[in-house]
């Protein structure tokens, strides 16, 4: 049954998926991490991190994390589990590829067309809004510490937000050095 | 070499050596594509851009089904989605498994306790850029506002926003005409 629901979620998510791979947290954190439980808020923050320091789409990049980790979690072996991964990799593509390979053209001498940019031009902002709640919904207890149970973690952790948002914002330090950099810090700091 | 195989091999290069995914892999596969190998001219590339953008689907697969089915069709573009998807899939699968044994690490978790916030902001901080680019004005900011609010605060899925984006752009788009 986890093979058909991955098929089905990852499906989903791939033909639902505009504007780029932080647009599709929102999706995913949906469907993976409200709906069907398979990952924690912390494991999904985790993979964005890896994600962001690996090669390759991050949108592949969590669904084979995402695949992998629900079989597992589900009690199959490793090889069920390698499938699993697989197939949550593959059922992001099928659709749009299908999708592209047949309207391709069709979208070639329409794109100027008035239908299609008023249609992207509520899509673009609809877009900067996901991506948005994507960092809103990851600004949980679970990512920042309970600022009751343990201030400490909480302060820390909102310092390093701070830090690193200045950083990218302002100063276009590399994600992946910022990643190490955080990384670091909670290493020394905890 | 067969053409199947420059494809999945120029393809599977991409995918290894673009970090983030997305748009930092434009400029490589341009370089890649139009320039070495020659299979489509800059015109053609930059019309994959265009296609890419408006069309579902991860951008850097919906980018190699393209430029695989204009070489060599259907199976060209089986070969050029698989290719930049299979280094992501190896990779990942690995650091999964990597991963499961190390979770429970004391320093492990300590890294991630700092990662973690770190990845909130690098999500947050593009929003600002993004905003600027998709055009937003003071006719049009509670969309974005209305989707965020929705999807985090009520739980609405964001295919909802999405889907309503879409068409409530294409009623405005006849309505104005």
């Amino acid at each position: 049954m986890i093979f058909l629901y991955l098929f089905l979620v990852f499906s989903k998510i791939g033909i639902f998926n505009f504007g780029g791979g932080y647009a599709m947290l929102s999706l995913i954190q949906d469907e993976v991490v409200n709906k069907h439980h398979w990952l924690t808020v912390q494991e999904f923050t985790d993979i964005v991190a890896v994600s962001q320091s690996t090669p390759g789409p991050i949108g592949i990049n969590c669904a084979t994390y995402t695949g992998y980790t629900a079989v597992i979690n589900d009690g199959y072996p490793v090889w069920m589990a390698v499938l699993g991964a697989v197939l949550a990799s593959l059922s992001v593509i099928w659709l749009p590829f299908i999708l592209m390979v047949s309207i391709s053209k069709f979208l070639l001498k329409h794109h100027h067309s008035k239908t299609v940019e008023s249609v992207f031009g509520a899509l673009r902002p609809a877009i900067v809004g996901l991506i948005a709640a994507a960092a809103i919904m990851l600004m949980s207890k679970e990512n920042f510490g309970n600022p009751s149970e343990s201030p400490f973690v909480f302060i820390i952790s909102i310092v390093i937000f701070l830090f690193a948002f200045v950083g990218t914002r302002l100063y276009k330090v590399h994600p992946i050095l910022m990643i190490l950099l955080c990384g670091l810090a909670g290493l020394l700091i905890y | 070499m067969g053409l199947y195989t420059e494809l999945f091999i120029t393809f599977a290069k991409i995918g290894s050596f673009t970090f983030g995914g997305g748009y930092a892999m434009v400029q490589m596969m341009e370089r890649e594509v139009v320039d070495n190998k020659q299979w489509l001219n800059h015109e053609e590339f930059m019309d994959t851009v265009v296609v890419s953008q408006s069309t579902p689907g991860l951008f850097a697969i919906d980018m190699a089904s393209h430029i695989g089915y204009k070489v060599k069709g259907v199976k060209g573009g089986i070969v050029g989605a698989l290719a930049t998807a299979l280094p992501s899939i190896v990779a990942i699968l690995l650091i999964a498994m990597f991963f499961q044994m190390f979770r429970s690490n004391i320093y492990v978790e300590k890294i991630f306790m700092g990662v973690r916030p770190c990845v909130v902001a690098l999500i947050l901080a593009p929003c600002f850029g993004m905003a600027r680019k998709a055009k937003i004005s003071k006719y049009n900011w509670w969309i974005p506002v209305a989707c965020a609010v929705l999807i985090a605060a009520f739980g609405v899925s964001p295919i909802w926003c999405i889907l309503a984006a879409g068409i409530g752009g294409f009623i405005y788009g006849k309505v104005k005409r």
